[in-house]
């Protein structure tokens, strides 16, 4: 009889805390699911963007849906993972995508000073891939070092700046 | 009455189902086929048997590797293509960053850093690195560890670069 009891008891018990685990499962999966399917939030910093973005740190919402539908385009600012770490990501807008023509100054702070010659370049950015640069060209280590980029790089699109508060606001195409 | 109530728990269960498969196949483990005879003594040994019908090997892909990106040479992986990606190529990691190349045509190629260079086990038919070049890891999705279909294939994977004549490595001194 008091095994019985015992063993009802300890039935409850464990349904409780399937129960319980499930709710947890289903709600950290939720939340993977969002964070890389549909919209997450990051915090960026650092000179390469620096007209559009500020030097010590925004929190950008980032989209992600847009790169995995393909519909990324030029201008767009996007998240993307470096090619040089793989752990690190970069925050830069595509000036072009595959099949375009892109020209650019290779290396803008020194030949605009001490040489009077302008080092301009041309490429045509290859399949798949994508051409991206930092708004300030001058501290900014981008296409212009690294070559194109995969597409299957890119993370996100960005497109709503949280913080500071005095830029909240959405983040357009070209400011 | 019971119906509409009936159909939304069945949704609600489905959904739930789905949201932590998702999730199970995005962050630990998730399986795959592998098409084509690129990786072809290790997955797909023949691509096509006495009745003619193509039959596929399944794969278990370790998708932990990624929190680190971590990898060592001899390791089969994922990862997308770098000119398309929508698709997703399979093959094995034979030089890390810092690691020196040997190519017949070429010199040699230093691997930079953050890429790998990869090759398909069957040289003759595979496109790998020796055209597209060095791989960011970045664009790796996953490690295979095991064979999981057909049934007399069921065992784990080797990690061992096979011999290949065309590429010769010479490893990093650290």
């Amino acid at each position: 009889m008091k095994v019985l009891q015992y063993v009802r008891q300890w039935k409850s018990a464990a349904k409780e805390v399937v129960g319980h685990s499930i709710l947890l499962a289903q709600f950290l999966s939720l939340l993977h699911v969002t964070d890389t399917y549909i919209f997450s939030s990051t915090l960026v910093y650092g000179p390469s963007m620096l007209p559009t973005l500020n030097f010590t740190g925004d929190v950008l919402l980032v989209e992600k849906l847009s790169p995995f539908l393909g519909k990324v385009g030029p201008g767009d600012v996007v998240l993307v993972r470096s090619p040089e770490n793989p752990r690190k990501t970069i925050t830069k807008r595509i000036m072009g995508v595959e099949g375009d023509t892109v020209t650019f100054l290779v290396d803008p702070g020194h030949s605009d000073r001490s040489h009077s010659l302008v080092v301009r370049m041309w490429m045509m950015v290859p399949k798949g891939h994508v051409w991206i640069q930092g708004d300030n060209i001058y501290a900014s280590r981008d296409s212009r070092h690294l070559g194109p980029i995969p597409y299957g790089l890119i993370l996100g699109k960005v497109f709503f700046r949280v913080w500071p508060p005095q830029d909240f606001g959405p983040l357009g195409q070209w400011d | 009455m019971t119906t509409p109530n009936f159909l939304w728990s069945l949704a609600k269960k489905y959904f739930t189902a789905g949201l932590i498969g998702l999730t199970i196949s995005d962050r630990y483990a998730s399986f795959m086929a592998v098409r084509g005879s690129s990786m072809s003594p290790t997955l797909n040994p023949d691509s096509k048997n006495s009745t003619g019908f193509v039959f596929d090997d399944y794969v278990l892909v370790e998708k932990l590797c990624l929190e680190k990106y971590k990898f060592s040479r001899g390791d089969i992986v994922v990862f997308r293509s770098p000119s398309n990606y929508k698709e997703k190529n399979v093959k094995r990691i034979v030089a890390l960053p810092g690691d020196r190349i040997g190519l017949p045509s070429v010199d040699t190629v230093r691997v930079p850093e953050g890429h790998c260079w990869v090759v398909g086990d069957n040289a003759a038919c595979s496109m790998d690195s020796r055209s597209l070049g060095p791989i960011p890891l970045g664009l790796i999705c996953g490690r295979i560890t095991h064979v999981v279909w057909p049934p007399q294939r069921i065992g784990k994977v080797d990690s061992k670069i096979s011999m290949l004549p065309c590429v010769h490595v010479s490893e990093e001194q650290t």
